[in-house]
């Protein structure tokens, strides 16, 4: 047992905090007031390699392993929620799949760019009557000639606006029992017939890229087509579950932000002649944040040391991502309490961050989700 | 082009230090490379990617540098040298340091070498201009800019917020000044590079030096943190009011007039 970092860990941690610190934290106000996409932020990340973190060195990526890229998510997580959730959609959901499926083809042209940073990557599953229940996805993806044909409609997708590609999950066929069989193809975004418009006006991450795609007779060679066409969806569940991980992190660093803070402020603000840290009550709430954040902070860690080991991981992804989720807006609430009506006022970005960390909780399976994907792993039926 | 940076791993002044019994809290305190020999470290990739050559970064100290040596090799350096103290069991000052580092030198080959203006822990600024002595080489400290062509250097100065511009031959030694460059941030496949380049260890036996010849010429007696400062005290009234007050508060409280 060694809860150590390695060397390199601690390096990667610290230049991504160094670059967060200065880079994305000055700008994260701005970003969610005006809803802007902080594209700069992006190219400069793609310049240092963040891009490409995980991703294997022959695709351009760095190399580095999950616990690097779960310490490089929570860092820019703790500068601004909204550039840790584009970021960590680009690297796990974006690159992710085609990483793991892609064929060789498929990974020089559109992974390669993704992980050096010139392109972000995004992944379109969930539709306006799919969400938690993918299976139930209206898009379809007919075979003409040597062409797939798409049509259908998905929502809230991140980065798409900003992608080369997007990996769209659509119905393909039928099982012998019937069921639909689910199938995810590369559709680059500057296919005829593919409308991308960003119309959400969003509670938080609001610097984060959210789409709406709507595929009129996409057609994409039949080439494009990601992983074993029988398979079916299943084979991306693992995606979703290295995604968690990821989540989790940003979830472990936005409340970071938070409770660093409460700290701060419970240490200087005077009430009844007193610092308010100096009431028990306060105290408790700090103590209480500092003890969750690090619980989080370790099953994000122990699910992604457990991935690096190739060892199974479903079960403790989903512990990372429900606990740190629901953790991060109980964490970001008391800070905000803490804080009073400061905490209320825009000024002093509580509130952004409570408004950010509570899409952590829905994306990438809602808690209810984790909840079911534990409850199946542990054995209920 | 033979580039040298001398580099110091240094807590890092920005977070909380602590001190306990006039020695720091090592456990506590955040290590970095001195921020000043960021700057020298980015103007020899800088001076790299002008004139080619090769990037060496040397620092004294314990195994636990290795995590700022492997940072500078992230930044682009080439490879890295450690002078290990740990043979050292009394206390070490510029004067070790700067003799370690003047072994090392004695049978390199080298065009500049580059220090930080001071290291931020101590502020001495002593060790750079100590080893130019001892190699018997020009230095220039505090510099703002720099360029080379050939043998000479054109060389900018900050003194005390004014610029002088010098003119000096290689091989030369300079320390780095804020103002001088942008340090940029080790890249992630830099970090995953730095892995796989040369770090060496020398001891004092490598180095052909006896304990006895390092022994500090300093004795550090005590340390402490500067005392908290005190809530700072408000003055009212009309302006004349305010004038009277702190006069008088300067006469009979502060007792400085
Ligand atoms: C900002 C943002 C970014 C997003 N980015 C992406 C993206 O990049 N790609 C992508 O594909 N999707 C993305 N999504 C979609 C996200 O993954 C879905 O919102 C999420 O999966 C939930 O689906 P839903 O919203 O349709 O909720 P629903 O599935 O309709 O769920 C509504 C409620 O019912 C609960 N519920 C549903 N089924 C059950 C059940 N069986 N048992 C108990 N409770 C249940 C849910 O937990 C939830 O509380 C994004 C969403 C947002 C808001």
């Amino acid at each position: 047992m060694d809860f150590e970092l390695t060397r390199e860990q601690r390096m990667i941690r610290d230049m991504v905090r160094d670059f967060a610190e200065t880079e994305v934290a000055p700008i994260a106000d701005e970003v969610d007031r005006n809803d802007r996409f902080p594209k700069e932020t992006f190219e400069k990340m793609g310049s240092l390699g963040l891009l490409g973190l995980p991703i294997s060195e022959k695709y351009g990526g760095a190399g580095a392993d999950t616990i690097s890229y779960a310490l490089a998510v929570e860092e820019i997580g703790k500068a601004c929620g909204g550039t840790g959730l584009s970021y960590a959609a680009s690297v796990s959901l974006g690159a992710g799949p085609l990483a793991n499926f892609g064929t060789e083809k498929q990974k020089e042209t559109f992974l390669v760019p993704i992980a050096k940073g010139d392109t972000l990557g995004s992944f379109g599953l969930t539709e306006p009557n799919a969400g938690s229940d993918a299976g139930g996805t209206k898009t379809t993806a007919v075979l003409k000639g040597d062409r797939y044909v798409i049509n259908g409609e998905k929502c809230w997708i991140t980065n798409a606006s900003y992608a080369q590609a997007v990996t769209i999950t659509a119905v393909n066929g039928q099982k012998k029992n019937g069921k639909n069989i689910i199938s995810a193809f590369i559709v680059p975004t500057d296919s005829p017939g593919f409308k991308i418009t960003s119309p959400y006006e969003k509670m938080g991450v609001r610097g984060s890229n959210t789409t709406e795609l709507v595929l009129n007779d996409v057609e994409v060679p039949k080439e494009n087509i990601l992983g074993d066409p029988d398979k079916g969806f299943g084979q991306f569940l693992h995606t979703l579950d290295g995604g968690r991980i990821s989540i989790g992190a940003l979830a472990v660093g936005i409340a970071e932000a938070a409770y660093q803070k409460a700290l701060a402020y419970a240490n200087e603000r005077k009430q009844f002649g007193e610092n308010i840290g100096k009431f028990q009550a306060i105290q408790f709430k700090l103590a209480d944040m500092a003890m969750e954040i690090d619980l989080a902070r370790t099953s994000v860690h122990k699910a992604a040391w457990l991935k690096d080991q190739n060892r199974p991981f479903k079960k403790e992804a989903a512990y990372a991502k429900l606990f740190s989720s629901e953790m991060a807006t109980r964490v970001c609430n008391q800070a905000l309490q803490i804080h009073g009506g400061y905490g209320y006022m825009r000024e002093f970005g509580i509130e952004r961050m409570l408004r950010d960390t509570k899409l952590m909780e829905i994306g990438e399976g809602t808690s209810e989700i984790q909840r079911m994907v534990i409850a199946r792993e542990i054995g209920c039926f | 082009m033979n580039i040298y940076v001398v580099m110091k791993r240094t807590f890092d002044t920005e977070e909380k230090v602590e001190i306990n019994d006039g020695i720091i809290d090592e456990e506590g305190a955040e290590f970095v490379i001195n921020p000043y020999d960021e700057y020298a470290i980015e103007e020899a990739i800088v001076l790299k990617e002008a004139h080619g050559g090769e990037i060496t970064v040397v620092t004294v100290g314990n195994e636990d540098a290795e995590k700022e040596l492997r940072t500078a090799l992230a930044m682009g350096a080439d490879q890295a040298v450690l002078l290990d103290t740990e043979d050292l069991d009394g206390e070490i000052d510029h004067y070790t340091i700067s003799e370690m580092l003047s072994a090392f030198f004695q049978d390199k080959e080298y065009d500049i070498i580059l220090g930080g203006n001071v290291a931020v822990d101590d502020g001495a600024g002593q060790v750079a201009p100590r080893l130019a002595e001892k190699l018997e080489i020009n230095q220039l400290t505090t510099i703002t800019k720099l360029d080379i062509d050939g043998e000479s250097a054109y060389i900018e100065r900050d003194v005390e917020g004014d610029v002088e511009i010098v003119e000096a031959n290689l091989p030369l030694l300079v320390t780095c000044q804020q103002g001088l460059n942008e340090p940029r941030y080790p890249s992630l496949p830099g970090i995953m590079k730095a892995k796989k380049k040369p770090l060496e260890t020398l001891d004092l036996d490598d180095l052909d030096l006896d304990e006895d010849d390092l022994e500090a010429k300093t004795r550090t007696v005590d340390r402490f943190l500067p005392p908290e400062k005190d809530a700072g005290k408000r003055l009212e009234g009309e302006p004349h009011e305010q004038v009277q007050e702190l006069m008088s508060l300067l006469k009979n409280e502060a007792k400085v007039i």
